[in-house]
């Protein structure tokens, strides 16, 4: 039986892990490969790096991150921020990186995508979607895409929009609320259902665990076939295994090592 | 012992590498593991590795594109009885044809046609997209020590096709996702896994160790 994914998320920015990482062995803390590897050990079902690089001129940095990663790790890994071109994607590829994550530049042309799973095939390309509720209470939910780290609203409808990139070609729907992203509240699990019954290809849930009965409501009631989370991990807070053991005892079927 | 990874223009070969050179070491073995699109250094190894991902048509076409590889490939694998592993599009080619958006020949080494996975759920996701497990329809050296079954160890998986042998002997292991997936297909000295063993962590690691040390 497929089980369903336990992924942390490393946000990445010039080469170092930004909000720091606090596990017990690691030598490192703001490493990015001292904290894959110790990911990989912990049990981590994918490892996800976001790289909040401002300048592209550092991309050399990110992939050298991802090399160094790809070397010491055999688990899958899913790098994205930034990813503009064809170019990027086959950098990212080339550097070890098994999937990339397009997020702006979908939302600015949706053909990328087409382009970018002609050339690498759907089971590469995953597109972040971040969006934001707009509806008002009461009314029918409704959420939007917005770029720019949230603060761009674009107008277009997330579900519609997940469905479209979808028949373009994503192999994967990576879903932030970015209501929720850093409040420890949970999943806007209305957001990740909605989306995950409206698209045939895996939808990872993100932004807005604080607990771990949060994991599973994304899986129970929000439907995703992945949780992704980085604060609650980062921070000693709990660990792969304590996630993995919550959802299990919650009848979700989970890989334990 | 020369481990050959065939480069096609297509495929993550930087972590199969590594993964491989791993292996090497944890078997005790000495011996390069190289990344080539040199048919004479195909020719020339003791294991011949075949990754791939994305199309069928499109992997077809890149190993096409490279003169003289399969040829030698036939020649390695075929006549002269190397031990060889197929990885996800890779072990896809070994069919005789792949349906996926076009019908594409494939080397024709194990009999059966490349077509779309199709779960009896619709609800389930396709890609078939992360960790499952193995059910082995047979022994196979390339499983031996690996825990299989619904309590054994994991394969990571992800692909939207798979290979559906019309030779039952030829099927060594398959994986439940809404019935059954062709997991490992295998004769003689030719081996296959849909999942990707340089991602699939300490099954994954076990699994190469055991083609390096195969003797088929």
């Amino acid at each position: 039986m497929l089980k369903v994914r336990v992924i942390p998320c490393l946000d990445v920015k010039d080469g170092r892990v930004v909000k720091g990482v606090q596990f017990m062995e690691l030598r490192d803390a703001g490493d990015p490969v001292e904290s894959a590897i110790a990911y990989d050990a912990a049990g981590a079902d994918e490892l996800c790096f976001l790289d909040i690089t401002a300048s592209h001129e550092n991309r050399g940095t990110l992939l050298d991150v991802v090399t160094r990663t790809a070397e010491a790790c055999f688990m899958p890994l899913t790098v994205g921020g930034g990813v503009r071109t064809v170019d990027d994607i086959r950098a990212l590829l080339l550097a070890g990186a098994d999937k990339v994550s397009i997020n702006t530049a979908a939302v600015n042309d949706r053909q990328f995508v087409r382009r970018a799973a002609e050339k690498f095939g759907v089971q590469c390309i995953v597109v972040a979607i971040d969006a934001k509720r707009v509806s008002a209470d009461g009314e029918t939910e409704r959420w939007e895409i917005f770029t720019h780290g949230g603060r761009r609203p674009t107008g277009i409808d997330a579900v519609a929009f997940a469905e479209e990139v979808c028949d373009l070609g994503a192999g994967e729907i990576l879903l932030t609320s970015m209501d929720r992203d850093g409040t420890r509240v949970g999943y806007d699990v209305a957001l990740t259902r909605a989306v995950a019954d409206a698209v045939p290809v895996p939808v990872i849930a993100s932004g807005g665990v604080g607990s771990l009965d949060d994991l599973v409501a994304g899986v129970t009631e929000g439907h995703a076939s992945a949780v992704l989370a980085a604060s609650i991990f980062h921070f000693g807070q709990y660990t792969i295994r304590e996630a993995k053991e919550r959802m299990g005892t919650a009848g979700i079927p989970v890989r334990m090592i | 012992m020369t481990v050959a990874i065939i480069d096609y223009g297509s495929g993550n070969l930087h972590s199969a590498q590594k993964a491989f050179e791993r292996a090497v070491r944890e078997a005790g073995l000495e011996g390069p593991v190289v990344v080539t699109s040199d048919p004479h250094a195909v020719l020339a190894a003791d294991r011949v590795v075949l990754p791939g991902v994305g199309a069928f048509a499109d992997c077809r076409a890149g190993l096409d594109a490279v003169p003289g590889m399969v040829e030698s490939l036939d020649e390695a694998v075929r006549r002269r009885g190397r031990p060889f592993l197929g990885i996800c599009v890779g072990m896809q080619l070994m069919a005789e044809r792949g349906l996926e958006y076009v019908t594409s020949r494939g080397l024709g080494w194990i009999a059966g046609d490349v077509t779309m996975i199709e779960p009896s759920d619709p609800g389930l996701k396709i890609p078939h997209m992360g960790w499952n497990t193995l059910a082995p329809c047979r022994d196979h050296a390339l499983l031996s020590g690996i825990p299989t079954g619904a309590d054994g160890w994991h394969a990571y998986f992800v692909h939207s096709y798979h290979l559906v042998t019309s030779d039952a002997a030829s099927l060594v292991a398959t994986t439940d996702y809404g019935g059954a997936v062709t997991a490992v297909v295998g004769r003689d000295n030719m081996v296959g896994t849909q999942f990707h063993p340089e991602k699939s962590q300490r099954l994954g690691l076990a699994l190469i160790t055991n083609f390096l040390r195969w003797r088929p």
